[in-house]
């Protein structure tokens, strides 16, 4: 699917707000800048509140009676158990160095897209109800009590936000507007008001494992097929086990890997990978997902399903777990699963049984990052690479805004990359690290129907490789996230043009030299390797 | 609005000390004075304990830099903090120096559409002036609270006056905080956005200080106020004997009580963000998420979809598929 509108009518807009006051405006729901409504069934499967037919275009959303209470008390509720979240309704300054930070409102000029102003939605209603000032100065002093229309509102830009945190990192409070907007999509999911792009992949993950609800005999033949298409280019065939008992290490992926283009190609990286060491490791069927939509709308659907992760690796008896490419899964596995399903109960504990390294960082939740683990067998120099063969690339890297900004891993993938590759290129530094610009479609926001605003928001992110495209010719924008990977090559169709996504993962197996493989004539995605060059360094 | 009502409001706070406090020395130079540092303390020490009632129940470190992970790849424990002395380290550049204002770019969107980011220390300068003199200011005053003055005061107040300009000597500070205080609320005024986003909180420090700093330098400089008799009454109020001794004139009262009146709002108000930026969980945690289990005080038990049940509703496809099953 495409965006049909030109570039200059995107760009309609000038990032100096103007008019009426933010509080006498209301957003309009035009089509392309929502998502629709989490469908009925799936809401019923996760037993959350308020199930019903009912989408944001129309006038009546449905809400449950005495909503305003439920709303309230949610927020109440929430101020006693987060820190975080009671502090930063008191502290902002309004300063403004948020503002223009967020990708949604570099690319909609909306002012209510500017992390300050999106809190304070929220914080007016709590000057209302919670401080004294509020109650009795009112608007005064950016107090109002929550309506219909304020509700609406809510639903509007908390589903306008990609929980990216790049507003945080400039914050000289450090007040972090994801927290806000998970705190603020709760709230709406009290009252029945969520999507289905996130609804969904939540129920499908709890029934059957994963979010595109993949059953276990599935999940197998897309790794049997997988088995093949590695066998017809390297001639190897690898072995990868699945619901095994006893493997050293247990290895989740985002689901999408299995399936999706271009996201397999990385998942025929990790195979090949694993075969040329010769690791002991095994998928689960029933934890056949890193992805955590849970993230998007619940604290507690966060740790339901997240649960099926340690407790897979106790019933299998592993070591340790590996996670693939992912970015919120690993905000999940780094910032949350020990906590809500910890201690883990493993067997043993993350060491690399290749390298003796012990990943100390990672003592606890027993768990690594594909990305470490890969960057620390080449540092030990147990691969064989050959970067040649990615020399029809000419690649940078888009680091994913959860393993910047909630992991700090940035140098690892870098270093898988450039062992793999003989052309990289670091787009500008503001929009790299722990400054890097969200793909504009986190979070649960990655939907067709809200293409327009995927768009807007992707274009500080698109712009940064367009500049390393137009002055090194850079094709190829590598990243370690499955939304990413999904939602990147509608941007650069639209923005950039010439320009394809793939996985740190699959550059790694394109450059792999296997012990005992066919000369390779094609890469991963069966793409002719261009005659190779002789290096001369 | 917002602008027009805080100047109205110092305005109109500053003409009631002026008209009032010669008749009514002891409410202005006893009783609010008193009931503004009970406002100032009792809150903030309410706005704190508040806060800090309400646990942390995940660690949520931005990272602003390479974590600590393997020991070869080179981290940036003030940017990722790696234990205690790395989160001190980064909460002192933050608190001392604002690392994080100190980041701050600006976007700028030309046709194309190309997108521009330009360095934007401006803030920052602002910020740095403003509270650097404010605090200097604020040591410096300790000379009328303390006897013997210390001597970190009294070097604060001689490197103030260094230039020795005039007489008596200009204070730096004075002039900072006044440039200072003026480039953040014309900001607030001339750029849209921030405009856009004002509230009458947001102006009134601005221009409740103004008013501070503009009766002081009155004070100093032009109807020169006896500091004799305001250290006087300053220490009859610290140990509780308050007395109004001669000699005090409007201009101090009318400084005296829009102190008093800024300091009450903190609790209250934004300017609670003094207390707040050590609290912040972004900033003052570790990043050690997978060294060390954090704990959530209200980690309730919830519904999961477990192994059996899946494996239940799955047999049969399982056993197609050759899985080897828990319940064989």
């Amino acid at each position: 699917m495409a965006l049909k509108l030109r570039h200059d009518e995107v760009m309609n807009f000038d990032l100096r707000p103007s008019g009426k006051g933010w509080m006498d405006t209301k957003p309009e729901f035009s089509k392309g800048t929502y998502c629709f409504s989490g469908v009925r069934k799936h809401v019923e499967y996760l037993e959350q509140p308020n199930p019903r037919e009912w989408q944001p275009y129309d006038d009546d959303w449905k809400l449950p009676e005495r909503w305003e209470e439920t709303i309230i008390k949610g927020f109440e509720d929430r101020l006693s158990r987060f820190r975080s979240f009671k502090l930063f309704m008191d502290i902002c300054v309004r300063c403004g160095a948020c503002s223009d930070k967020c990708h949604y409102f570099i690319g909609s000029g909306d002012p209510k897209n500017m992390p300050v102003l999106r809190a304070e939605l929220m914080r007016s209603v709590y000057r209302k109800r919670f401080t004294a000032a509020g109650k009795i100065l009112g608007r005064l002093v950016g107090a109002r009590d929550i309506d219909e229309a304020v509700l609406k509102e809510w639903f509007y830009y908390f589903y306008q936000c990609t929980e990216c945190r790049r507003c945080s990192v400039f914050c000289p409070y450090g007040i972090d507007t994801a927290e806000i907007t998970m705190i603020g999509r709760e709230l709406l999911n009290m009252v029945g008001l969520n999507i289905n792009w996130i609804i969904e992949p939540a129920s499908n993950c709890f029934r059957t494992g994963n979010h595109l609800g993949i059953q276990p005999h599935t999940f197998k033949d897309n790794i049997e097929f997988a088995v093949d298409e590695i066998e017809s280019i390297t001639g190897i065939r690898v072995n990868p086990t699945i619901n095994r008992r006893g493997a050293e290490v247990l290895f989740i992926i985002p689901s999408a890997d299995i399936f999706a283009d271009p996201h397999i190609f990385t998942f025929y990286g990790y195979l090949t990978l694993f075969h040329e060491i010769g690791l002991d490791y095994t998928f689960s069927a029933y934890a056949s997902e890193g992805g955590n939509f849970g993230l998007f709308f619940s604290h507690e659907m966060v740790k339901r399903l997240n649960a099926k992760i340690y407790a897979e690796a106790k019933r299998l008896g592993v070591k340790y777990i590996i996670g693939g490419e992912c970015g919120h899964m690993w905000r999940v596995m780094h910032q949350y699963m020990d906590t809500m399903n910890g201690p883990a109960e493993t067997k043993g504990d993350p060491v690399s049984s290749i390298t003796g390294t012990r990943f100390d960082h990672a003592r606890a939740t027993k768990m690594v990052h594909i990305c470490e683990f890969t960057s620390d067998l080449i540092h030990h120099k147990k691969l064989n690479l050959d970067p040649s063969r990615n020399d029809a690339y000419r690649v940078t890297f888009h680091d994913s805004c959860n393993p910047a900004r909630a992991m700090g891993m940035l140098e690892e993938p870098r270093i898988v990359i450039k062992s793999s590759c003989n052309n990289f290129f670091e787009m500008p530094e503001n929009t790299i690290r722990e400054q890097t610009f969200c793909c504009g479609s986190g979070s649960g926001l990655g939907t067709d129907e809200n293409l327009e605003m995927r768009m807007r928001g992707g274009l500080p992110r698109a712009n940064a490789v367009k500049h390393v495209h137009d002055r090194h010719g850079v094709n190829m924008l590598s990243c370690i996230c499955a939304i990413d990977k999904a939602t990147l090559p509608a941007l650069m169709d639209y923005w950039v043009g010439g320009v394809e996504v793939c996985g740190v993962h699959e550059l790694l197996g394109n450059a792999l030299m296997m012990k005992g493989e066919k000369e390779r004539t094609v890469n991963l995605r069966g793409e002719e390797l261009a005659a190779k060059e002789k290096s001369n360094a | 609005m917002g602008l027009t009502l805080s100047l109205l409001l110092v305005g109109a706070l500053a003409l009631v000390a002026y008209a009032l406090s010669g008749n009514m020395p002891a409410v202005f130079g006893i009783w609010v004075p008193y009931a503004a540092s009970t406002l100032f303390l009792v809150g903030m020490v309410y706005r704190v304990i508040d806060w800090a009632r309400s646990p942390v129940p995940f660690r949520i470190t931005t990272t602003c830099g390479q974590a600590k992970s393997l020991p070869w790849i080179r981290s940036e424990p003030l940017e990722s903090p790696s234990g205690l002395i790395s989160v001190l380290g980064r909460m002192f550049l933050e608190v001392l120096f604002f690392r994080s204002l100190f980041r701050n770019s600006k976007a700028d969107v030309h046709g194309g559409p190309k997108l521009v980011y330009g360095s934007s220390k401006w803030l920052w300068i602002f910020a740095m002036l403003f509270h650097w003199s404010f605090l200097v200011t604020f040591i410096r005053h300790l000379r009328f609270f303390t006897e013997p003055v210390p001597f970190l005061v009294t070097l604060a107040h001689s490197l103030d006056g260094i230039f020795e300009i005039g007489v008596p000597a200009l204070y730096i500070t004075n002039a900072l905080i006044l440039l200072a205080l003026s480039c953040l609320l014309v900001r607030r005024i001339i750029v849209p956005h921030l405009r856009y986003i004002s509230l009458l909180t947001d102006y009134l420090p601005l221009i409740m200080l103004f008013g501070i700093v503009l009766s002081g330098v009155i004070m100093r400089y032009f109807v020169k106020t006896d500091v004799v008799a305001a250290k006087k009454l300053i220490m009859s109020l610290l140990v509780f004997s308050p007395a109004i001794p001669d000699g005090l004139g409007a201009a101090f009262y009318i400084h005296l009580f829009l102190v008093c009146v800024f300091f009450a709002l903190f609790p209250v108000t934004k300017l609670s963000h003094m207390a707040g930026v050590f609290l912040s969980p972004t900033r003052n945690l570790a990043n050690t998420n997978r060294v060390k289990r954090h704990i959530n005080p209200w980690n309730a038990p919830v519904k999961v979809h477990t192994y059996e049940e899946w494996e239940d509703e799955f047999s049969d496809r399982l056993k197609a598929a050759g899985y080897q099953l828990e319940r064989d």
